[in-house]
């Protein structure tokens, strides 16, 4: 039909918030982990397990929801996200995977409101918006197809329509609070694996066989993210700010300054903030250009969560700069 | 996108109302998303393209326009038609009709008379002006012989523009025509859309100078094309299957004028003089034949008069010889209609039914002539039965 269901994967574990006892969270945390591992009707069995005893659960149904996707059962699918947004019409995610959902359909108008409704209730919400970036994209190559009769072969605009996987995940919506939010339940991963994780550093191409570290473009990005994790951490905004280039790729079309603002109310809210970054990945474009991907754990006074993450780091007179960050895919 | 539209538009002051054509609101339509856009409000753009597209999904200019207006949210856009890969033929040829179809919002409906309609018969319900330029097709209703303007539809003419003068130029023939026919869709293929109106090109005047093609036919368009580029057809006049089904139901086969011109020209004072001395020539012609005057009747014709084959010498030495055996001749002229020729000065087309009676015939025809005004006076250039 076309190409809009490549959903671009959220590789980070759910963080999920435990709303009610411990031994459901664990089940979800089961069920997530057998998804995570594409074993989709065990994980499947374990949600429903859970929705036997507690059929509202927000989480559970998020998490079937992506199961049957992943099955195809994509009717089944748009019924779970819509009831969710039914019920939680202030969560942009059920909105944003309902979107996906429709435009794998082709039915992008649908695809088309249901984002609109996702930045509707948070408008710095990126993945939808880059989601809807890519149905207007889809929609547009409708209409030109209409109005120049193109072949059918020409696809138009390649679309990287992101499902959202993670409930609560995916930085940058740290701002939003609910009510009814502990800590993190996963105590046990959470602080154990950063600190052995950082040291593994996963370098490919070119860096590998450098001798001298201290020109090892890859060696020293490592460090500047943990630089970077760190001053976040320390409530440091003006050092976490300074790390960011000056043509550094503000998301949402937000102005340079409007970006710090938020940033920094965003680095200032919580009582504590604890950033780690684990499972790295650097590439090497060249000695002044190295990306890193990893995951980041983020536990605040007031929500925890871990999603992946992209830096595009760029090294000016001698400083390594943040010019983009991306979550989530 | 804004920029380019910008040059595209020109000021869009009052729309004007009248007897709508069914193609009225979807024009209204596209060039208020357009104004929207030069305004920059481009989410009111949307909106009104898009409820326009509800009703018309095949109007490939609005879907041009929407694609724009949709691509504009995903990324910036730099040119009119942003699709990529786009063929910029045809994303010309939309830029053309938009062109087309705004400077058509924007001009005031017509008060004047188009000076092609000197005089229609009391059997011409309406008459039908095609100006190529505009893309516009203006149809008059008679009311008591004075046209009046009624509707006007965009219309596409022959890709290579207008004055056709070979078989296979692409282009719309100027002149003026009568509906000569009428075929239903069940007898085209979907290409003519709903209905076609054969003209009758090549008319006497056409042959007399040579040009030759066939086929020149108001027609609509395929089933999933809403309307055409302006410059579109083979030479044919094209409009959209709403607007040929309403006209159609105006049009009367061979009856009904369909003047063609590349630019139109209005009535006016000079004008109406002429009209009304070649009016007084006609008669004179009917009451010189009439009173069996030979000499005064056959100095009507000119001297490169021609009918059929037939040159003035011939065809006085025939009259000579005819009017020397009556004693008496009536000659009765009614349904008068009279067609100034477009894109060619003092050149008249007079159509009307002779009603003939003498000592030793009687004769009944539909009668055409070509009256052309050489050196101050009016002439007959052609005559033959219509």
């Amino acid at each position: 039909m076309n190409q809009i269901n490549k959903f671009s994967l959220i590789a980070a574990l759910c963080a999920f918030l435990s709303i009610s006892s411990a031994a459901r969270a664990d089940d979800i945390q089961d069920a997530n982990k057998l998804f995570k591992q594409g074993l989709h009707a065990q994980a499947l069995e374990k949600v429903n397990g859970v929705l036997a005893t507690k059929p509202k659960d927000a989480q559970a149904r998020f998490l079937k929801g992506l199961i049957v996707t992943e099955q195809g059962d994509t009717a089944n699918a748009i019924k779970i996200f819509t009831e969710l947004t039914d019920d939680y019409p202030e969560l942009p995610e059920p909105y944003n995977n309902l979107a996906v959902l429709y435009a794998s359909q082709g039915q992008y108008e649908k695809a088309k409101v249901a984002l609109e409704m996702a930045i509707r209730t948070h408008p710095s919400y990126a993945t939808a918006h880059e989601n809807l970036g890519d149905i207007y994209a889809k929609m547009a190559s409708q209409a030109y197809d209409r109005a120049l009769q193109l072949d059918k072969s020409n696809t138009g605009t390649q679309t990287k329509l992101a499902m959202i996987r993670d409930l609560f995940g995916s930085n940058g919506k740290n701002a939003r609070t609910k009510p009814t939010v502990p800590t993190l339940a996963d105590n046990a991963q959470a602080a154990s694996a950063p600190a052995a994780a950082v040291t593994a550093p996963v370098i490919v191409a070119t860096s590998t066989k450098k001798a001298e570290p201290t020109s090892d473009p890859a060696a020293e990005v490592l460090q500047a993210t943990q630089a970077w994790a760190a001053a976040w951490s320390a409530k440091d905004s003006k050092k976490y700010l300074s790390l960011y280039a000056k043509e550094f790729k503000t998301p949402d079309g937000l102005s340079r300054s409007a970006w710090e603002a938020q940033r920094k109310e965003r680095i200032a809210k919580p009582s504590s903030i604890r950033v780690e970054v684990r499972d790295t990945k650097i590439r090497v474009a060249d000695d002044k250009h190295v990306n890193i991907a990893f995951k980041q754990s983020y536990r605040a006074s007031h929500l925890s969560s871990t999603s992946s993450k992209a830096l595009e780091w760029v090294k000016v007179d001698g400083q390594w700069l943040i010019t983009e960050e991306r979550s989530g895919n | 996108m804004s920029r380019l539209l910008l040059a595209l538009l020109l000021t869009i002051s009052a729309f004007p109302a009248t007897a709508e054509p069914p193609s009225r609101d979807m024009e209204l339509s596209l060039a208020k998303s357009l104004q929207a856009v030069r305004e920059n409000r481009l989410d009111l753009a949307l909106n009104e393209v898009d409820s326009l597209l509800k009703v018309n999904p095949n109007f490939k200019l609005a879907q041009l326009v929407k694609g724009d207006l949709l691509m504009a949210r995903a990324k910036p856009i730099s040119d009119f038609g942003a699709a990529p890969n786009a063929p910029r033929d045809r994303v010309q040829d939309l830029r053309e009709e938009a062109n087309a179809r705004l400077q058509r919002v924007q001009q005031q409906q017509p008060i004047a008379v188009p000076k092609y309609l000197w005089q229609l018969s009391p059997k011409q319900r309406y008459a039908v002006v095609v100006d190529t330029s505009k893309s516009t097709l203006y149809l008059y209703e008679n009311v008591k012989g004075e046209p009046r303007y009624v509707a006007d539809f965009y219309i596409s003419v022959g890709k290579k523009g207008a004055d056709k003068s070979t078989e296979g130029d692409q282009k719309t023939p100027l002149g003026v025509y009568f509906v000569n026919e009428y075929l239903n869709k069940n007898k085209l293929t979907d290409f003519y859309g709903s209905g076609a109106y054969p003209l009758s090109y090549p008319n006497e005047w056409d042959k007399r100078l040579g040009r030759d093609g066939h086929g020149i036919w108001l027609h609509g368009t395929p089933s999933d094309t809403y309307s055409r580029p302006p410059l579109a057809s083979n030479g044919c006049v094209v409009l959209s299957n709403d607007d040929l089904t309403h006209l159609g139901s105006h049009l009367q086969v061979g009856i009904t004028p369909v003047i063609i011109t590349k630019q139109i020209d209005w009535s006016d004072e000079a004008d109406r003089g002429e009209r009304d001395s070649l009016l007084q020539a006609i008669e004179q012609w009917r009451s010189d034949w009439a009173s069996r005057d030979t000499e005064a009747y056959l100095a009507h014709y000119a001297e490169d008069f021609s009918t059929g084959s037939m040159k003035l010498a011939a065809f006085a030495q025939q009259k000579r010889l005819v009017n020397s055996g009556k004693t008496w001749i009536k000659v009765k002229v009614a349904n008068l209609s009279v067609f100034p020729y477009p894109n060619q000065p003092d050149l008249v087309v007079v159509n009307f039914e002779q009603d003939y009676d003498s000592n030793n015939l009687s004769n009944h025809m539909n009668k055409r002539q070509y009256w052309m005004k050489k050196d101050g006076r009016w002439k007959i250039v052609y005559e033959g039965a219509a």
